[in-house]
């Protein structure tokens, strides 16, 4: 295998580009006016919440100095919670507390952290320190996520989530990102973590690629990746094709977890998504953009667009699982 | 939007509309495409002197007309206690001195640029018809013995022409030619004779442009019209083809110089030939040029030079970034690091921008636990850079390089983002990232300094504003480039298996 590859193959392959993906796809589909509402983690949640999807439930919004003084008042009665920026980069500022003890609060890390501690967590994010461009901001609290059984053995730290890209609301293709260590609990492939292509028909794992290099084990864990089946996935690839309607953006990545109790929910959503999602699937995205773009999917109701996802984007070996809708 | 056809078209007519204006002032203002470039230029200098009789005076010169060759750069008259005007058209223009009371020997002067250019700018205008020559005798009948010899060995107005000039300039002369030479001179004989056969022709006064030659008079020669354009002959040799080295002064029929109110005029010339920097006679001339950068202040000037590099430094970064998939930091900041390399030149500017980063990175990693909000942090940084660059500055003059002063021609501002935004990438992303980035923004800059740094660039870019636009539809173009970036082909080769 050579470390370049000529772009006739590429083409042929039908591999998206970035180039080709700002043109073609992100600049013709997605309205700019509907940037904001995926941008800000807050709206998106409130927006979906009111469309009926399912989202991590909204505990509170701290949006001034004076609602963190009184932050003691509303987190009195929680066990545990997550606090976001609104506008967090990167995965940045996101304080994750798994459980009160004595007064204190317990990390995801174990770490115990005092009142003061989470409120001067709060009073940052407001300044916009963890946020994009440094702009001031909000934050917000939401339940916990608590990672499926099946994906305990996946993960090494936080919850695993599903990346659709949904393309004239139609799942086009799926990837699973699973934390390593070395992507110190970031989700980003070029960060280290791993990314497990999904057949779109269900939800079963295609191979899995770390740093561009097919792997059959987790680093960390050394779960079996070949084995790897997402739960729920009809109800999930429902959930992705729903925020088509909410969000009206054309080209959309929707970041997805499944959480122990709830099933699939909707964590955020992406106006760019990242074209490393072709390598974890081991295939480009362009045949089946354009087979949607031939298609007049946008007046099909969502069961049809699901139908046509899975009769055109399914996986070969994986095509005798066929789940009904 | 989407569609492909108007958008091309507008691509097209931007580099059409930017070539054509360009090749338009290229032509027109003799701005030339390449810098160095030399015009020849010849300095022409008539001096015109006379007695004055302490009575009013006036003085007229005619002055050359417009003509293929010549582009006029400048004009200017040395005549103290003269009051000077110019009147007339294009194709005779006069010169004009007036004085109440000049008293004694008055000497005037009128100096002429001409550049040598072979813009095809002016065609003197067809022959007025003319009126009947009436010859008295014995020259009536000399004159058609003349014409009778001629006619049947001739075909047109030039050949005419050349026949005539050599019946007259024949050794030795037949009877009826010096008949006729001993009456009239030779270009005014020549005219009357053609237009006795129906041929527009005239005597016209020419100067010889010969370099350092002084007190010349000017030469009778002789034009002929041939249907097309007027062809100059030399009374004694033939026709003139070479143009240059010959400036035609006067076609009409009023004499060379007038003077009213004065005795013992006379008008010499003196002329030399000098070498220009072509663009500096261009700005020269760009004086009426409403719109044009050469009227601005000499220092907003040399400000747009640098301004006007800018698009170059900016197609760079598109074509790198869309075409290659460079990530640099900062989408322009390395154009404006490319603009700082041109003051302080490449090696010190990079030696010095990878010192002070260095240090301003090495400082921001203990900001950071400092956990100071984003505005207090840049505030911070700008001060640090400015005391990095001030530190640096003392201890390189001190060391006796002077090189290391042009340090301050970076902005500081820049320099603290740069700062800061690799400092986060780092936190967020690692090292790697940040040498990539770093690496990549250096590699963009240092290219586009290459570019920016060429002469002929500086120079189109300053001298054909127009010039732009042709990058602007390249901009555009590359902005609706839809194919694989070269890195791309790396980062998808694993597709290879």
């Amino acid at each position: 295998m050579s470390s370049w590859i000529s772009p006739f193959e590429l083409k042929r392959r039908g591999i998206l580009g970035m180039n080709r993906r700002n043109v073609s796809y992100i600049s013709r589909y997605n309205n700019r006016r509907q940037f904001p509402l995926v941008d800000n983690k807050l709206k998106t949640k409130l927006v979906a919440e009111e469309a009926g999807l399912a989202v991590p439930k909204l505990i509170d919004i701290v949006a001034t100095q004076h609602e963190v003084e009184s932050i003691e008042q509303n987190l009195k009665d929680l066990d545990s919670f997550v606090a976001k920026p609104a506008q967090g980069s990167g995965g940045k500022g996101i304080l994750v507390v798994v459980g009160q003890e004595n007064g204190q609060y317990r990390k995801a890390s174990g770490d115990l952290i005092s009142l003061s501690d989470v409120k001067r967590h709060l009073t940052n994010t407001l300044s916009g320190l963890h946020s994009l461009g440094g702009r001031n901001d909000v934050a917000f609290l939401e339940t916990l996520v608590r990672v499926d059984p099946v994906f305990s053995s996946y993960s090494h730290e936080g919850v695993p989530d599903i990346r659709l890209i949904v393309f004239q609301g139609v799942p086009v293709m799926g990837m699973l990102r699973l934390a390593t260590k070395a992507s110190d609990g970031k989700a980003n492939l070029h960060q280290g973590a791993i990314g497990v292509g999904l057949d779109i028909a269900t939800g079963r794992g295609i191979q899995a690629v770390l740093h561009n290099k097919l792997v059959t084990h987790h680093p960390d864990t050394g779960a079996d990746l070949s084995k790897l089946t997402v739960p729920n996935w009809p109800s999930l690839l429902r959930l992705a094709a729903e925020c088509y309607e909410v969000t009206d953006l054309g080209y959309l990545g929707c970041d997805i977890v499944i959480d122990r109790d709830r099933g699939p929910l909707i964590l955020e959503l992406n106006a760019r998504p990242g074209l490393s999602i072709q390598l974890a699937n081991n295939s480009g995205l362009l045949p089946r953009l354009r087979l949607v773009e031939a298609t007049k999917t946008k007046k099909m109701r969502i069961a049809d667009r699901l139908q046509f996802a899975i009769e055109n984007f399914k996986h070969d070996d994986t095509w005798e699982t066929l789940p009904a809708f | 939007m989407n569609r492909i056809g108007p958008f091309l078209a507008l691509v097209v007519a931007l580099v059409v509309i930017g070539l054509s204006a360009a090749q338009f002032r290229h032509t027109t203002y003799n701005i030339p495409w390449l810098p160095g470039s030399e015009t020849e230029i010849w300095q022409v200098e008539a001096r015109i002197e006379f007695d004055a009789r302490g009575s009013a005076a006036q003085v007229y010169l005619t002055l050359p007309p417009e003509q293929q060759g010549f582009a006029m750069v400048s004009e200017a008259t040395a005549s103290s206690g003269w009051g000077f005007a110019i009147e007339g058209d294009q194709i005779q223009r006069r010169a004009h001195w007036t004085q109440r009371a000049p008293q004694g020997r008055q000497v005037l002067f009128y100096k002429l640029d001409l550049a040598v250019s072979d813009a095809d700018t002016w065609e003197l205008p067809p022959p007025a018809p003319s009126g009947t020559i009436i010859w008295d005798e014995p020259y009536q009948t000399a004159v058609s013995h003349v014409l009778d010899n001629i006619l049947p060995i001739t075909a047109d107005p030039h050949t005419m022409a050349l026949q005539l000039i050599q019946t007259l300039n024949r050794q030795p002369p037949d009877q009826n030619v010096s008949l006729l030479t001993s009456a009239y001179a030779g270009a005014d004989l020549m005219q009357r004779v053609l237009q006795t056969a129906g041929i527009s022709a005239r005597a016209v006064q020419v100067l010889e442009l010969e370099d350092g030659r002084r007190r010349q008079a000017l030469a009778d020669y002789l034009q002929v019209w041939d249907g097309q354009q007027w062809r100059l002959y030399d009374p004694a040799v033939g026709e003139v083809t070479k143009s240059t080295e010959l400036l035609l002064w006067q076609t009409g029929t009023p004499g060379v110089l007038e003077v009213l109110g004065g005795t013992n005029s006379r008008v010499s010339f003196s002329m030399i030939s000098q070498s220009r920097s072509s663009l500096l006679l261009a700005q020269e001339q760009a004086d009426d040029l409403a719109l044009s950068l050469y009227n601005l202040p000499i220092a907003e000037q040399s400000m747009f030079k640098l301004i006007m590099l800018l698009p170059v430094g900016a197609f760079v970064v598109v074509l790198l970034r869309v075409l290659i998939g460079i990530r640099t930091s900062g989408t322009f900041m390395p154009v404006l690091i490319a603009l700082a390399f041109l003051q302080t030149e490449l090696i010190p500017g990079l030696t010095s921008f990878i010192i002070v980063v260095g240090i301003g990175l090495s400082i921001r990693s203990y900001l950071s636990t400092l956990n100071l909000l984003l505005v207090a942090r840049i505030a911070t940084l700008v001060v640090l850079v400015i005391a990095i660059i001030s530190l640096f500055s003392i201890v390189s003059y001190r060391l006796g390089l002077i090189q290391g002063l042009t340090i301050t021609f970076f902005p500081m501002i820049i320099l603290a983002w740069t700062i800061e935004r690799m400092s986060i990438t780092w936190e967020e992303e690692g090292p790697k990232e940040v040498l990539l980035q770093g690496g990549g923004s250096l590699f963009v800059a240092v290219l586009a300094f290459l570019l920016m740094d060429m002469a002929v660039i500086e120079h189109l870019a300053f001298n054909f504003p127009e010039l732009h636009l042709v990058l602007l539809g390249f901009i555009l173009l590359a902005g609706r480039y839809t194919g694989y970036r070269l890195l791309e082909l790396k980062r998808f080769s694993a597709f290879n298996s």
